[in-house]
Formats: C-alpha cells, structure tokens, sequence
C-alpha cells in the first residue's frame, strides 16, 4: 500500500535531484479532451504521453489537455508546440504511436510526418 | 462513451473549462441498494437557468467549433436508460454539481471502467487545479485530496515524475483493496 509517508520521502529525493522545472517554456503537448476526444480514446493517449514524458525524465514538456480542436473525425488529437517552431497536429493517435512521437518528436525534434494530420488519408 | 469513467471525465473536463480551482468528484457503489452514483461537484464560473435548462440538448453547446454538444445529453440518455437520471444544479458565479444515478445491476449499466486513470490524468494534466476524489464501495472508503498532497510537498510539483508514479500506484492500489479487486 503507497502511503503519505511515502510521499515525503519523493518530496526529498525530488528536491536534491533537480532544479525542478524552473524553466516551463519548454514543449507543450495538448491533448483534445471533449467529448469527442475522450470517445475516441484520448484518456489512454493522455495517460501514455504522462509516462514516456516522464520515463525519459524530459522536464521541459508540459503535457496537459484542451477542449475540442474542431475537427473531431480526426480524434484523437494530439498538438505539440515547441518554441520558435510551429504547431505540430496529431491525429487518430493511440499509445503506440505516442511512443514514436515523444522518441522521434520530442526527444530528437523530428517530426513523425506520417502521424500528422497533413498526410492523413494520403 | 464504452465506461461510466469516461462519461466522469468528459463533465470535469466542463468543470476546468468552467475556470474551476477545485473539483470535487464523488462516485458510490452499493450492491445492497442497487445503485451507482457519482457527482462532479466545481467551483467554476456556473450557468445561469436558462443554460442549465438547454445543456442536455444535444444541440445546444457553449463551443464554437461545432453546433452540437453532446457531453451530458449522452449522460442523460445512459442514465434514465438504466433507471436513473441525471440532476444538474448550478449557479452563476457559484459553481455546477453534477449527480448522476444508474441501478448497478441494469443490464444496460456500462462499466464503471478505468476511474484511477481518469483521476490520474485529470491530476496530472492540471497541476494548477485541485481534485478531490472520494470513492465509496459498498461502505468501504477510499480518498485523495490534491490539497493534502501538495502541503506534504511543500512546492514540489504535484506532476514531477516521481510523485506521478506514486500517484498512480496510490489510486489503483487504493481502490482495488475497497473493491476486493472485483473488476467488472
């Protein structure tokens, strides 16, 4: 059983471990979250992004969720802003996929062109 | 919506559009009585009567994207589908609550589904936004409040990747001892 106990012990390995996330201009990722989103399955791709963002301990990406993007055939959506680039839009996303998008994307900067919703359909 | 847990979601997802700072969200099972319940509970900016009475009109919505709205007109449909219904209260300026009831034996009841994963990623995804989440199984209690987790962490984010791992061990652990570990 996890308890609080527990937890102040995280709070003091946390502290020694890192300047936490002073700097929180880094990579957004936004997941669409309205009820189109969350019927297509944006819970599990929201839950995946938390992991491998935090697996890789990548401090600079926030990861949080939006309302509906507008283009709800297309959910689940995933946007990924990072600075001094332009919006990147997944779409029809799914935790296997969040894996190569945080590798290729958010780890190396490469965009996954395949997953965007450009080259949907194609 | 294949979980009652999404349909939990998809209203606090309203609630932290609302503005709210703190979200309450209380779910009940009672085998002896035979019901579900659950109420998502804010204190966002509210709506005034003439809102609360066309919100579970599927063709009414607060969105610009789209002209329709179907977050709690599917709600209400689920529940009176499983004889229950669905009890809006709100006021401008107050805060909406939200109460939904289904008989738990219905055949028609979804699963109540991944509610530790719904909670998580409400958590996680909105650091800034307190929850507080009270989860009662045939009288048994599990509960987590984000206030007394953060003064435990005196200004260590609620989403740094340790205190996200205990999190979730925390409410999946939690309520698998007050449920047995029966799973639907």
């Amino acid at each position: 059983m996890k308890t609080i106990q527990e937890l102040e012990e995280i709070r003091k390995k946390t502290l020694e471990k890192i300047s936490i996330r002073k700097d929180r201009k880094g990579t957004r990722v936004v997941v669409g979250m309205a009820t189109c989103g969350i019927a297509a399955g944006a819970r599990p791709v929201l839950l995946a992004f938390l992991e491998e963002v935090n697996k890789r301990g990548l401090k600079d990406v926030i990861v949080s969720q939006t309302g509906c993007i507008g283009v709800c055939e297309y959910e689940p959506i995933v946007e990924v802003y990072r600075p001094g680039e332009e919006k990147v839009t997944y779409v029809k996303m799914t935790p296997e996929k969040v894996a190569r998008v945080v590798a290729e994307h958010l780890v190396n900067g490469k965009v996954v062109t395949e997953y965007t919703i450009g080259s949907y359909g194609k | 919506m294949r979980e009652i847990s999404l349909h939990i979601l998809d209203v606090a997802t309203n609630s932290i559009e609302a503005g709210a700072s703190l979200i309450e969200i209380q779910v009940e099972e009672d085998t002896g009585s035979d019901l579900l319940w659950f109420t998502v509970k804010d204190n966002g900016k509210g709506m005034d009567k003439e809102f609360v009475k066309e919100v579970t009109n599927p063709f009414f919505t607060s969105r610009k994207s789209r002209k329709v709205g179907l977050g709690l007109s599917l709600l209400q449909a689920v529940c009176e589908r499983c004889e229950g219904k669905l009890i809006i209260k709100s006021r401008l300026g107050t805060g909406t609550t939200v109460e939904a009831t289904f008989r738990h034996s219905h055949i028609d009841r979804p699963p109540l589904g991944n509610i530790a994963d719904t909670i998580l990623g409400l958590i996680l995804a909105n650091p800034a936004v307190d929850f507080c989440y009270v989860h009662v199984y045939n009288g048994r209690k599990f509960h987590i409040d984000t206030r007394e987790i953060k003064k435990v962490l005196r200004g260590v984010p609620i989403d740094s990747p340790d205190v996200a791992i205990w999190l979730r061990d925390y409410l999946r652990n939690g309520l698998k001892d007050i449920s047995g570990g029966v799973k639907e």
